[in-house]
């Protein structure tokens, strides 16, 4: 019984403390390896509520592509992060000032709320006890919730169209082979046969030809 | 010692405040502000899963899985802007965007 209680302490504490890492590390690099590990702990606390598959999910999607992404990003842009980090402790305060009210303002929240007892009879979908958490989400998602997973498909898409499209760049300079025009190409507009005199050589009215 | 709804709806409101944060402190650098509102996405996932397995909804869960799929586009397009912007200006600070100031 006090094992859950645990690991709910030691996920919660790691992913709070490398959320902090986040947002306090002087290397970007640091940042997003720490915001890997709040990702891990996160999944952890998933796992924990029983929600496997999202956990599993969010460790595929952000460990191995987001963050990975980010990675890349910042190796890929040559920045002096340190000019950048100018005017940290200058925010610091109106940071402090504004986290401190919004935290104050959430825990009051948290702290006295009660649940509607009406809100059992509102439920669409109960999850199912003898199915697993995968199973009972493909249950509903598959079904029920056909359309805004096809509509995730699309943002997706269109994700992925935007980035190509605003990372994508042609170089003047660079010469690309185009198979159409190489295909086009007979053997009268690549060269021509001159009957040249002997002792002659070509002339000059021939020349302007012969440069064509 | 049991573990409720409201410890994990504490971690969620800590994370979601430590990623406001986090977009305050590192005004100047645009990649720790992506990952900031990464955070806040966290946090918001946190919260639904946590209503969902609490009040025994599934649709939570259908709805959380949404938000994870538009975090990772948005961080996508996030980041492809981000990589047009320093080959256009040479750096990333976000008090230099002011092209469009006129």
């Amino acid at each position: 019984m006090i094992l859950p209680a645990l690991f709910f302490y030691l996920f919660a504490a790691a992913c709070v403390a490398s959320a902090v890492m986040v947002i306090v590390s002087r290397n970007p690099v640091h940042s997003v390896l720490f915001l890997i590990l709040a990702f891990v702990n996160a999944a952890g606390l998933f796992i924990l509520m029983g929600a496997e598959f999202l956990g599993m999910m969010l460790i595929v999607v952000y460990v191995g592509a987001v963050a990975v992404l980010f990675l890349f990003v910042i190796m890929m842009l040559d920045v002096d992060f340190v000019e950048l980090r100018e005017g940290f402790i200058q925010y610091l305060p109106i940071g402090i000032v504004i986290g401190g009210i919004f935290m104050f303002e959430l825990l009051l929240v948290v702290g006295a709320w009660v649940i509607n007892p009406a809100v059992t009879k509102t439920i669409t979908a109960a999850i199912p006890t003898n199915v697993s958490n995968t199973e009972a989400l493909g249950l509903v998602l598959y079904t029920k919730y056909i359309h805004y997973f096809q509509l995730a498909g699309m943002v997706l898409l269109v994700a992925m169209i935007g980035a190509i499209v605003l990372t994508l760049r042609h170089k003047a300079k660079v010469k690309r082979q185009n198979i159409n025009v190489q295909n086009a190409r007979t053997p009268e507009m690549a060269m021509a046969m001159r009957k040249v005199a002997s002792g002659q050589g070509l002339q000059d009215a021939d020349a302007a030809e012969w440069v064509k | 010692m049991t573990i409720g709804l409201g410890h994990y709806l504490a971690v969620a409101a800590i994370l979601f405040t430590l990623g406001i944060l986090g977009i305050f402190l590192n005004r100047k650098n645009i990649i720790v502000i992506l990952m900031s509102i990464e955070l806040i996405l966290l946090s918001v996932n946190i919260n639904l899963v946590a209503f969902s397995t609490f009040l025994g909804d599934i649709v939570g869960q259908v709805f959380a899985l949404l938000v994870l799929t538009v975090a990772a586009a948005e961080a996508a397009i996030g980041l492809a802007v981000l990589v047009v912007y320093f080959r256009n200006r040479g750096s990333i600070a976000v008090e230099d965007v002011n092209l469009m100031k006129g």
